[in-house]
Order: structure tokens, then C-alpha cells, then sequence
């Protein structure tokens, strides 16, 4: 079981809808955010084209912020999702700043927080939040080792990418272009 | 002109527009542990060589510093923590890949050996000096028969402490200012030269003083060398690195790096120590001063600095 997340950056209109989710039904404290919109113009005025990306923890295969953790709060568990034990963590920080994808921030109650892939809801049969909020139906979520699943026919399909591949942390959030 | 504009929603505390997560007490805490990894390397070092009695500042008076270094040193870890009361988990576990559980399992063996290598010197400190009970005194004579194996324990933890400073940053990937095998030995030399300018400060016989002069210009030479390599490195880079190599070179920290670290903290107190060594009346806290607030200016820069570089996607 491999569990990743696929965002289609053709259907993306950037409406924040996750972000909201996400906020929501992981009571994440106010100002912060687990889930973020990125938008990313390039071209010659006025030839331009905007990606809209909706981001978060990339679930890494090579996650840094694992290796870096010295008490082992931040751990993989099953699919590989990437989880901290906040009673373990004694927010140091090293994990912060070993990320690439700034995925992770300090909870004011003291230890690091971040994206789950909602594997609360994701036990018991549902969608991610952000997943299964969003309004143009640009994300899909599942099992990169099930070949029926939606994520492995889109990325069979489609053409995607992932984000900074150049840091070797092989991220499991994919971007289809 | 092709563009690239990069718009983003989030707005986390600490985390954007740069990182700020380290503050002041992590370079604080670099540098005591450099200069205490130093000053134990040459005590350890010269009772190896049994040359105790010829450099008694190296080996005896610079030490009692060592304990008060490592216990402010590991105080400003602690108050950079965020789940303080949490700390105690660091001594539940060895993560054999996390350079911060290395260091901390490090800071646990060197920092009480540092205490009973003090002690057992208290009594030529202090003359009248007694531990009153008996079984304390029989634990320093058994301590003081040890000194040469306590040594070689400790040449390896200093060793281990010294470089580990650097690690600790060059094992964060996504930051291209830290992620370079370089920092590993350039803390380490930089750290034996702090503790080489305070040995060289306090001690009180010119052949000690001078011998740790000459150690502290070989130092520096190597410092300055790996410098050079460090940015090389950089230049021949991926993008990210050409970005934080840019830092320093022509932003922000270029001034206080080149003017501070450089001039400041290396080539004025090497030419400060060979005027010395050549006899001209300089005094030895001139040098040493400029050393170690070079030393202390190095791991600032390098930690600010390198929160401020990444990835950009």
C-alpha cells in the first residue's frame, strides 16, 4: 500500500476550499495551515500562463524531516504517510528546517504540525478533507500499488510532476500538467 | 523578458516569507560547544603525550571553563525548544540517523567527564581545597590514576562534539547554505581555534603561549582554506546553491562575513600572532579576543543565513 495524493493543475482554480477543509477538520490553529494554494505565472506579458497548485506535506519516500527527528516523533506509517507524535516531539526544529517543501510549522502548543492525509478520516473509508471538499474535483487520493485505483488510472493517463525533485526527497503528491 | 512570478496564500508564523525557527540560542550554543570541544581536544590531547607538566593552561587551568561552557551551551538549547518538558525524550532513544541525537547523546558523556576532569585538578586550583568525605577523596585518587584513559575518551567525544556542530546543519537538504560536507570540518577547525586563542590568552609561560599561537596560525590556515572551498563548492553548484552562495557574496551577509568573519575573526589576528611570535609587544587577548568573536560570528551568519536560502518550485 502506497498512499499519494494527485492534483490537477488544469481543474485548480485556486478557491482555497481545501485550505478551509483542512482548517476545519484538523482544528488547525488560527493562522496557520496544513494545506496552501500556490499560483505560478510564467511568461512574456502578454503571453502568460498561470499554474494554480493546491500544497502540502509531500508524504516523502526519502522524507528528511524522518531522518533528521533525534527522538522519533516524526515517523512513516502505514501507506507511508508521514506523521508526528506530538507527545514525543520537544520541538527542536530540526525537522523545519530539513524540509524543503516548508510543509511543517510549529503548533503553538509546542510541538511540529502538519499534513496527515487526514489518515484519521482515511481509516475508516473516507476522502481526505481537502480531497473530498473540493469543488472541481481536481484532487484524487488513494493506493499507488492498487492499479483500479482513480490515482493510478490519472497517473497512468496524464502527464504530472512533483515538486523539487532536485532535493531527492521523492514526494508522493503529484501534479498533473 | 520571460518572467516567473510566484504568488502563495500562506502566511504561517516562523515559517514565511523566510524560515525563523532558530534564534539566537542555537549559534550561542554552536559556539560554546565548539570552543569546549576545543579546549578538551588539547588537554586530552597533551596528557596523551604526557606533556602535562610543560603546558599546564592546556591541560589543568583552561578545562575548569569547559563545564561552565557546556552547561550555558546546553542551557540555550534547552530555551530554543518548543516542547520543553519534552527533553528528556532525546535520552530514550539513539536515532542512528539524526546528527541532533548524536550530539545529544555526545553532550550527555562529555559534559559529566568535563566536570570530573575539573574536579580532579580542583586540589593544584585551589591548595587547601579538601572533599571531606573520605569515599570522595578515594574517588579522586581512583579518577587522577584514570587521567590518561579518561583522555582517550575524551579526545574522541571532543572530536565527535567539534564536528558535529557542523553536521548538524550539513545534514538539512533543503538548505543549500548548510547541505556541504564542508561545515562538518570547517566548525570543527574553527572550534579548536577558539579553544587554542583562550589556552593562549590565559596561559601564563611564553613556550605555552607561543606553541598554541603557531597551533591557533596552522588553524587559521586551514580555516581560510576551507572557506575558499566552501564557496567553490557553491559556485560549481546546483541553482540553490549558487543562490546562497549569492547571500554571501554579494547580499546581505557578504559585509559582516568578508569584513567580520574574514578580516576580523581570521587575517588580523594571524598577523596579530606572527608580529607576536616575531617579539613584537602585543598582548595575547588582542588576538584571542578577535578569534572568538570570529568564531561566534561564523555560526551566527551560517545559521541566519541559511534559514534564509531553499527551494524554490
Amino acid at each position: 500500500m502506497r498512499y499519494a495524493m494527485a492534483i490537477d493543475t488544469k481543474k485548480c482554480v485556486g478557491c482555497a476550499d481545501c485550505v478551509v477543509a483542512c482548517q476545519i477538520e484538523n482544528d488547525v490553529p488560527h493562522g496557520y495551515c496544513r494545506d496552501w494554494i500556490t499560483e505560478k505565472t510564467v511568461g512574456t506579458y502578454p503571453k502568460l500562463e498561470m499554474e494554480i497548485r493546491s500544497e502540502r506535506c509531500n508524504h516523502c519516500e526519502n522524507a528528511p524531516c524522518v531522518r533528521c527527528c533525534p527522538t522519533g516523533a516524526s515517523y512513516i506509517a502505514e501507506g507511508g504517510v508521514v506523521l508526528v507524535e506530538a507527545a514525543k516531539c520537544i520541538g527542536c526544529g530540526a525537522c523545519i528546517e530539513s524540509c524543503p517543501y516548508d510543509a511543517r510549522y510549529s503548533h503553538p502548543e509546542g510541538h511540529v504540525d502538519k499534513c496527515t492525509f487526514c489518515i484519521h478520516r482515511v481509516r475508516e473509508g473516507k476522502q481526505p478533507a481537502c480531497v473530498a471538499v473540493c469543488p472541481t474535483k481536481c484532487m484524487y487520493f488513494g493506493d499507488l500499488d492498487d492499479p483500479s485505483s482513480e490515482i493510478s488510472k490519472q497517473l497512468r493517463t496524464r502527464k504530472f510532476k512533483v515538486l523539487s525533485p532536485e532535493a531527492g526527497t521523492k514526494p508522493h503528491v503529484y501534479y498533473l500538467i | 523578458m520571460e518572467e516567473e512570478i510566484i504568488t502563495s496564500g500562506r502566511n504561517i508564523p516562523h515559517i514565511d516569507p523566510t524560515l525563523d525557527i532558530w534564534h539566537w540560542p542555537i549559534p550561542v550554543y554552536l559556539f560554546l560547544g565548539g570552543l569546549a570541544a576545543g579546549i578538551m581536544f588539547f588537554a586530552s590531547l597533551y596528557t596523551i603525550m604526557r606533556r602535562d607538566h610543560e603546558l599546564p593552561t592546556a591541560v589543568k587551568w583552561s578545562t575548569f571553563l569547559v563545564p561552565f561552557l557546556l552547561v550555558i551551551g546546553l542551557f540555550a538549547l534547552f530555551i530554543d525548544l518548543k516542547n520543553q518538558w519534552n527533553f528528556w525524550r532525546l535520552y530514550v532513544t539513539f536515532r542512528i540517523e539524526s546528527p541532533m541525537s548524536w550530539g545529544a547523546w555526545v553532550l550527555m558523556g562529555i559534559t559529566p567527564l568535563s566536570f570530573l576532569w575539573a574536579a580532579s585538578y580542583l586540589k593544584e586550583l585551589l591548595p587547601g581545597w579538601s572533599w571531606r568525605l573520605p569515599v570522595l577523596e578515594k574517588f579522586e585518587a581512583w579518577i587522577i590514576r584514570q587521567r590518561r584513559k579518561i583522555a582517550w575518551i575524551m579526545i574522541i567525544l571532543s572530536a565527535l562534539l567539534g564536528i558535529y556542530t557542523g553536521i548538524l546543519l550539513s545534514a538539512f537538504n533543503a538548505r543549500p547554505l548548510w547541505n556541504t560536507a564542508i561545515l562538518g570540518p570547517l566548525f570543527l577547525v574553527s572550534g579548536l581555534s577558539t579553544g587554542a586563542a583562550v589556552i593562549m590568552w590565559m596561559s601564563k609561560s611564553v613556550h605555552e603561549s607561543h606553541l598554541f599561537g603557531r597551533i591557533d596560525l596552522l588553524l587559521i590556515a586551514i580555516e581560510l582554506f576551507l572557506i575558499t572551498h566552501l564557496f567553490m563548492g557553491f559556485l560549481a553548484g546546483p541553482e540553490v546553491q549558487l543562490a546562497a552562495a549569492d547571500l554571501f557574496l554579494n547580499g546581505e551577509f557578504a559585509f559582516p562575513f568578508w569584513g567580520g568573519v574574514v578580516f576580523l575573526g581570521l587575517l588580523l589576528p594571524m598577523v596579530l600572532e606572527i608580529a607576536k611570535l616575531r617579539g613584537r609587544k602585543i598582548p595575547a587577548a588582542l588576538p584571542a579576543i578577535l578569534i572568538l568573536a570570529g568564531g561566534f560570528l561564523l555560526r551566527y551568519l551560517i545559521v541566519e543565513g541559511g534559514e534564509m536560502t531553499g527551494y524554490i518550485y
